[in-house]
């Protein structure tokens, strides 16, 4: 039983990925997780005011039991399914984490000094999350698509628009780790 | 049923997003430092076995669960936003490490402070919604 304690290997991971993109497809639907921002928007009442979210979002109302079963899914998981064995990154990653003043993971997902309860004191550290969080909206919804929309869904169905956004996504993910990321800690 | 097998859907998504430590701030800088090869495999497998059950429904013409047919739409052959939104999503993904679904899995997991997260997530997608008819597409 310890299998299911210990991390996932990534080849059942990405056979699993894979196959929730497959049912929703079945159930007459497609797998991409932020649609849900664009109706949560368009639900209050933003509609009257900007067109993109004048649309009926009721539609989508199965994509908001996909995020609530997600998020069930996540408490089980961490709740239930954890053991201090978990997150073991590669200790180079471990070291350079450290530079920057960055905690090692000791079996945790998030780091505490950007998840950490001591963020809600400071006002730079809530900063760097809205900001991140606007860019990933802001992002996603201009590429019409994030890591389930493009990078799983679109590439699987050979869309070279797709393509052209992860190849973004990459871009921008290695401008921030390399660059911008120790300027920032 | 109906509503039970998305919520189905999600849940296992839920696990294996977290039990495969996709979610994990840590995992995202690691494959930015090109450190371990786990999210690569992750994402690689996924698109692969995507790939052939696509195939597999496109070459036996596959009705969906309600017996229609199943149409996967096409993107649209845009350039400028694939380019602009791709890198404007990749910094807060880099930054954050957390994409969309992560984000809400994190909070349902109790990790507070992504809440934030998702509130910027949000103004974003409305900073879209106002600025798009301005915006290169």
């Amino acid at each position: 039983m310890s299998v299911i304690y210990q991390t996932w290997p990534w080849y059942v991971a990405g056979f699993l990925i894979g196959m929730v993109m497959l049912s929703l497809i079945y159930f007459g639907k497609n797998f991409g997780m932020s649609t849900n921002l664009q109706s949560l928007c368009s639900m209050t009442g933003l509609g009257k005011r900007i067109e993109y979210f004048d649309f009926d979002w009721k539609a989508n109302r199965w994509n908001f039991v996909v995020v609530l079963g997600a998020m069930a899914g996540g408490f089980v998981a961490v709740h239930f399914m954890s053991d201090p064995t978990n997150v073991a990154i590669n200790p180079k990653t471990i070291e350079l984490l450290s530079q920057m003043g960055i905690d090692a993971p000791n079996g945790q997902l998030m780091p505490q000094a950007l998840f950490g309860e001591q963020i809600w004191e400071s006002p730079k550290s809530i900063l760097i999350l809205l900001g991140g969080g606007i860019l990933i909206g802001f992002g996603t919804r201009y590429a019409g698509g994030c890591t389930s929309g493009h990078a799983i869904s679109g590439l699987s169905n050979l869309q070279l628009p797709s393509l052209k956004a992860v190849i973004g996504f990459f871009i921008g993910g290695l401008i921030m780790a390399h660059f911008l990321l120790p300027l920032l800690f | 049923m109906n509503t039970l097998k998305y919520f189905l859907v999600g849940f296992l998504f839920g696990i294996v997003l977290t039990k495969s430590e996709a979610v994990s701030w840590y995992r995202i800088y690691e494959m930015f430092q090109f450190q371990s090869f786990h999210m690569y495999g992750i994402i690689g497998v996924a698109v692969a076995t995507g790939i052939i059950g696509i195939q597999i429904i496109k070459r036996k013409n596959i009705k969906d669960i309600d017996g229609f047919p199943i149409e996967i739409q096409e993107k649209p052959r845009d350039n400028a936003r694939y380019w602009i939104g791709g890198i404007s999503f990749g910094l807060g993904w880099a930054l954050v490490g957390s994409c969309p679904g992560p984000i809400f899995i994190l909070i349902g997991a109790g990790f507070m402070p992504v809440v934030i997260v998702l509130i910027g997530a949000l103004i974003g997608t409305v900073i879209y919604g106002a600025l798009k008819s301005k915006l290169p597409h």
